[in-house]
């Protein structure tokens, strides 16, 4: 590798942090509290779910300064080399002015206990940046990632609107006055060198390494098969936070330019692994309108920020959103490594629990989706306990080939319906040649009990995951015969 | 000059940290600046649930990178025990028995908290196990004994009652215990002083136990020990005594190594260690006549205790004080029995075992309409305990207004209240249209509810019914207050200076609220019971009237005038024909060596309670309050969603509406989160799997109400002498979550045509739903 440096820069509010050394199980929120005294930022969960550490990290894409939320206590410290972290320390005007958002908080009794204020109003301040006059929907949707437990929101949700709706827009504020100079700065901190990082830990060695191009990846990857890709670390964060492992090696993705694409090619649209759920929710939503409100109630806004569908394959959970629709799909993943490249159909990746095929130094690309013929009837349904920010029970994506009533084609995938996400080929081949008739439907979902059998744990039992994957054989026929929407059509 | 005060009582102002909460400037235990030499302390967690300890390996500790040094039973010089009722059976750190998964062993103190957690995961633990009871009933089979002792409370004759009953049903139900999930987790920052002292930041409702079991664990006076608390991010009852391990470690390891001693737990091992809401499992007999009238009701309440008392005795007492709700009962028999598990210890949460005394009362509200055909709110009406002004009311026990525990019912406003809701909610008219839809929808069915809430305010251990306050002003006129209560987001601080700047007709803003300290004001008691500003509020104004007077008697002096030509007016007095800033008067007064401090006491009068015959009047009052509640549920899915909720609720004259309705919104969601998402699940080796927000479900923005109507009842005035006649307000709108439990199961019965009463349990996650029509569906193809 021809040139490296060993140190990364960002921004902090108004100066540049330049680290020398950072280990790898250092995360954003200490960094912040322990190392800055910045302690507006709280750890509620110390795992992504609670929201009180929320902080803004913005970052340049093609020239433009974009900001999003994110956890900063499963945020690792080293991947934010060029990035602009925002704290609410830092929302206060110059003469200790209050941001709109925080003055609408108060005048709205938005605050109890007050330990996720923080938290929230960074959320919402997202929200107001970039979205004028949001809809009750969108304000709960930037509000998916946040836990309050005072106040039962309804104040909160108030104060959202009153800043959004009461007063002119767009207004005042740090970050918009800031924006030329932020960009400025940060434009200064680009280069195009790969980092490494190297410290000695308690329990070694460790180091760190952010390659600046796919070439350096691939053969830092195969000189240290044993290090840890780390992409949006929305998983991989919760090693370190919850299960305290010592990760000897580990490469950051979240920032390579050459995962990050989205591009349509031929009949199949094509998405980088380092691609966030924020970036390909767009690109996906227009592809695939129908499974716009499953995609909707993925994480919470900070894990969708950071979280990568790459990911969320690569990861292998059992329980994953993605997978069961991506199969159902058709989706096809690109592996690559110094060797070269393969492709596979995205079933075939998960071998069993915890395995799945990929080879030492391989790491995944991208990820092919067939775009839909006008023939197709898709659709992708999650149970959960809570209907947003949740762990699916079961989540199942269905599509079906259908001419003159008559499915020629089924694909239907299952999450947590088994060890890996599934394909229930037995009651797709049930289907095959049958007319789409609730009838049909009801028949395949019988033949689900031959070919799994759930587990019960915290989640759900395995009758409820079995009873209810039969259902949503039901819930789909309706849906695309009767128009039925659950729950919305009861509005 | 006067202007108009900005921040008395009655008025709906913020909440005095709001602007700190906005800013992130508030500060909580873990912000506090850590002086240089901070250790930090991590607590050793059993990973069995139950056996006798064979062997404790902590060699490998000892050698971790940052290590200082290990803790454990032998390192205590006072007493391994925390018990906050003094029965001696919850140790600081287990000796020969292991009793739960999770159960601390021991402590790591080291450099940073990084190196103690990992530290801490070294141990090796050796147990000779045996199987773990770890729910009601199977501790009930293993012949587990009570925690403490139980209680009966009787009135009437219920055999012969239930015997002659025109109709009778017996059922039996199941409600989940739920966690606190305070977003700030239990914390302790513990710094030596000279001698014996210690000050402990604690996250606490409870200061002054704290400080006992410091002392008590140390073998040193309370004196030594000083317990400070400026805020908590959220306590609802789980830092009441939980905070006891916490503040008692970090102590011990402060005394020690004589350095700063930091103690936070992760969330995961919070919610091991700390205690939860109890859950119950209830069985009940109930006789009533054909129009749906109570005549007898026969219950025993089952909780599961955890392994240790803690306040399982008065939790479970008041679960049978509200196991009647709103309604009379003329013949009743109740029975606790507070069993010991091996999970971990349960302990207060807003509501104290009512709720579940509640939901049970409401079961049988459900058990009777469903099976009589009638709407339960036709029950419900026809049980209520006799309105305020009637004749049954007002004569001091009147067999008709007598509670179980023979306590008259005088204050009681529900007749009126669910008149109320019921006409502007438009329940009769949505109820027929649900009813409708039902009949032709059978992909979503609907559901709908109104149930009342009475909930008895006053800690049932008397002696706790007291509070103190310490005010001070200061030469410029500027006011310290300082009182036993914590804040925990309630406002309490905010309701309580609002008394204050009412009693001297000065701005809130000359009033300073400061942290709460064992030094300012001693032997407080918990800010919980709902009861902080009752308490705190009028221990605040006996304060201040004491200053007052001796302000009256020296201007009437100075001034020669009358004491009755003095008056406090808008920052300023009133004294003759002269009007005289405030400051003025302050400054004038020091001058003439007028004393400008004084401590305040207040004792809840009237009550009494005789626990050994079940007799007396353990409330002072009672508030009131209800809720209508409209579902949809997936039939499919058993997917569900709270289309609408309509809330009247009393508060007497409210101190603070805007805190008020602040309170009662979000009881509301947390009571909902209780009764649908919250499910604490443990495996059959008895750990807890949902121990973090990932696994436990508490509700978020897009669970609420899709309409969400809250009105405080402004009618509504306390019937005793309370704070400016206000009521309390924390617990009892927790349990007008209920409603929505209750449309969930008239949803689910809509699938057997409402002939049937489901025996939904709680929380009705989407499954027990969805199961519970599938048990339902099952029962009408079969007939």
């Amino acid at each position: 590798m021809p040139t490296m440096r060993h140190c990364i820069q960002f921004l902090l509010n108004d100066q540049t942090i330049t680290l020398n050394e950072v280990g790898t199980g250092d995360m954003l929120l200490d960094f912040l509290r322990l190392n800055q005294r910045l302690t507006g930022a709280k750890e509620g969960c110390a795992e992504g779910d609670c929201g009180a550490c929320t902080v803004l990290v913005g970052r340049l894409v093609d020239d433009e300064l974009i900001y999003e939320p994110v956890n900063g206590c499963i945020r690792f410290l080293s991947s934010l080399d060029g990035c602009h972290v925002v704290t609410i320390e830092h929302l206060k005007g110059a003469e200790g002015t209050l941001h709109p958002i925080q003055k609408a908080m108060i005048e709205h009794h938005g605050s109890q206990c007050g330990f996720c204020t923080p938290g929230i109003i960074m959320a919402l301040y997202a929200l107001w940046m970039r979205t004028a006059k949001p809809s009750r929907e969108q304000i709960e949707h930037a509000l998916q990632g946040n836990l309050c437990r005072c106040t039962g929101y309804e104040p909160i949700i108030r104060a959202a609107q009153a800043v959004c709706y009461d007063q002119d827009w767009p207004r005042s504020d740090p970050l918009l006055d800031e924006r030329a100079m932020v960009k400025e700065a940060l434009s200064k901190l680009k280069h195009d060198q790969s980092v490494l990082l190297q410290k000695q830990g308690d329990s070694g060695p460790e180091q760190i390494f952010i390659p600046a191009n796919e070439e350096d990846l691939a053969n830092f990857y195969a000189e240290h098969p044993d290090a840890t890709l780390i992409a949006g670390a929305t998983d991989a964060g919760l090693w370190v936070t919850k299960f305290l492992s010592s990760i000897p090696a580990l490469i950051h993705i979240g920032n390579l330019k050459a995962l990050k694409t989205i591009k349509y090619k031929g009949d199949s649209l094509t998405i980088g692994s380092g691609v966030s759920y924020s970036d390909a929710m767009p690109d996906l939503i227009k592809a695939f309108p129908m499974i716009e409100p499953y995609l909707l109630r993925i994480g919470g806004w900070q894990v969708r920020s950071m979280g990568t569908i790459g990911g969320n394959i690569a990861n292998g959970s059992p329980i994953g959103d993605m997978p069961p629709i991506l199969i159902a799909l058709g989706a096809e993943i690109c592996l690559k490594s110094v060797e070269g490249s393969r492709q596979l159909p995205l079933e075939d990746f998960f071998l069993a629990y915890g395995k799945q095929d990929r080879q030492p130094g391989e790491y995944l690309h991208s990820i092919h989706i067939p775009l839909m013929a006008a023939n197709n009837e898709v659709a992708a349904y999650k149970i959960s306990k809570r209907r947003d920010e949740d762990i699916s029970s079961v989540a199942v994506g269905f599509n079906l080939v259908i001419e003159n009533g008559i499915i020629r084609s089924a694909r239907i995938a299952f999450g947590g319906m088994a060890a890996t996400p599934k394909r229930a080929q037995a009651a797709e081949k049930t289907l095959i040649g049958q007319p789409f008739s609730e009838e049909s439907m009801i028949k395949a979902a019988q033949i689900l009990e031959e070919e799994f059998t759930p587990l019960s744990d915290m989640r759900a039992s395995s009758a409820y995951r079995m009873k209810v994957a039969q259902n949503l054989f039901r819930r789909f026929y309706l849906e695309k015969a009767n128009g039925f929407t659950g729950l919305e059509a009861a509005q | 000059m006067t202007k108009g005060l900005k921040g008395i009582t009655h008025q709906a102002i913020p909440h005095d940290s709001a602007a700190k909460h906005a800013t992130g400037s508030a500060n909580y235990a873990d912000d506090i600046p850590e002086p240089v030499g901070t250790l930090h302390a991590y607590l050793g967690l059993a990973e069995q649930a139950c056996g006798k300890i064979v062997n404790l390996d902590l060699s490998a500790i000892r050698a971790a990178p940052g290590v200082v040094g290990v803790l454990s039973a032998a390192d205590i010089p006072g007493h391994n025990n925390i018990s906050p009722t003094g029965l001696n059976d919850e140790p600081v750190f287990a000796t020969d028995r292991v009793e739960f998964w999770g159960q601390p062993l021991f402590a790591v103190v080291a450099k940073t908290r990084d190196q103690a957690r990992r530290a801490a995961k070294l141990a090796k633990l050796e147990l000779r196990a045996k199987k773990p009871a770890l729910s009601i009933s199977e501790a009930q089979e293993a012949g587990y004994p009570y925690v403490s002792a139980p209680l009966k409370l009787e009135r009437g004759d219920v055999q012969p009652a239930l015997q002659s009953a025109p109709n009778r049903l017996q059922g039996k139900m199941v409600v989940g215990g739920q966690d606190h999930m305070y977003l700030e987790g239990q914390i302790a920052f513990a710094i030596p002083g000279e001698d014996e002292d210690v000050e402990v930041f604690s996250s606490t409702q409870h200061p002054s136990e704290a400080q006992h079991m410091v002392a008590h664990v140390l073998g040193i006076a309370s004196h030594a020990v000083t317990v400070s608390v400026r805020r908590m991010g959220g306590g609802f009852g789980g830092k009441e005594t939980q905070m006891n391990i916490f503040a008692a470690v970090a102590a011990l390891a402060a005394k020690k190594w004589n350095r700063p001693v930091k103690l936070r737990p992760d969330r995961d091992d919070d919610m091991m260690i700390t205690g939860k809401r109890h859950d119950f499992a209830i069985q009940y007999d109930v006789g009533f006549d054909e129009s749906g009238k109570i005549l007898a009701v026969d219950a025993d309440f089952a909780a599961r205790c955890g392994y240790s008392a803690d306040l399982s005795g008065p939790v479970t007492d008041r679960a049978l004080f509200h196991a009647d709700n709103a309604y009379f009962y003329p013949n009743v028999c109740l029975r606790s029995h507070p069993m010991k598990t091996n999970t971990v210890s349960n302990t207060a949460f807003r509501g104290f075992g009512g709720p579940q005394g509640v939901i049970a009362a409401e079961r049988m509200v459900e058990e009777i309409a469903y099976s009589l055909g009638k709407d339960p709110l036709e029950i419900r009406k026809a049980n209520l305990y006799p309105a305020m002004d009637s004749t049954e009311a007002q004569e001091n026990g009147h067999p008709n207004a007598l509670t179980p525990y023979h306590q008259s019912v005088e204050d009681n406003i529900l007749h009126r209240l669910i008149e109320e809701l019921e006409q502007n909610s438009n329940y009769q008219a949505r109820r027929e249209a649900i009813l409708a839809h039902n009949e032709s929808n059978a992909s979503i069915k609907k559901g709908i509810a109104l149930t009342p809430v009475k909930f008895g305010i006053s800690f049932t251990a008397t002696w706790y019914n007291q509070a103190g306050c310490l005010l001070h002003i200061y030469r410029d006129g500027s006011v310290q207050l300082n009182h036993g209560g914590t804040e925990m987001g309630q406002g309490l601080n905010t309701k309580v200076a609002q008394i204050v700047a009412e009693a001297f007709q000065i701005d809130l803003a000359k009033i300073k609220i400061t942290k709460t300290t064992t030094e300012k004001v001693p032997n407080t008691s918990a800010t919980a019971a709902s009861s902080g500003t009752d308490l705190n509020g009028m221990a605040a104004l006996d304060a201040a009237n004491k200053i007052k007077s001796r302000l009256i008697a020296f201007a009437a002096e100075h001034w020669k005038v009358e004491t009755s030509h003095v008056g406090f007016l808008p920052n300023h007095v009133q004294i003759g024909e002269e009007l005289i800033p405030f400051p003025d008067l302050i400054e004038a007064a020091y001058m003439a060596r007028v004393q400008l401090s004084d401590t305040g006491f207040y004792k809840t009068p009237k009550i009494h309670w005789d626990r050994e015959k079940g007799m007396g009047r353990p409330f002072y009052y009672f508030a009131y309050g209800a809720a209508v509640s409209e579902v949809s549920v997936d039939r499919l899915t058993g997917e569900y969603r709270v289309d609408r909720v309509d809330v009247l609720h009393d508060v007497g004259r409210s101190l603070n509406p805007a805190l008020d309705k602040g309170q009662v919104e979000g009881a509301f969601i947390q009571g909902m989160g209780w009764l649908t998402s919250e499910e604490l699940w443990w495996d059959e080796k008895g750990q807890l799997r949902t121990h973090a927000p990932s696994t436990y479900k508490i509700p978020l923005a897009s669970d609420i109400p899709r309409i969400f109507n809250v009105e405080l009842a402004d009618w509504s005035e306390a019937k005793e002498l309370t704070i400016k006649r206000s009521k309390a307000v924390g617990e009892p709108p927790f349990m007008l979550a209920i409603s929505v439990f209750e449309a969930l199961s008239m949803a689910v019965a809509s699938v057997a045509d409402y002939k049937i009463c489901p025996q939904l349990e709680a929380p009705a996650t989407p499954e027990r739903v969805l199961l519970a029509m599938e048990a339902l569906d099952g029962t009408r193809e079969a007939s």
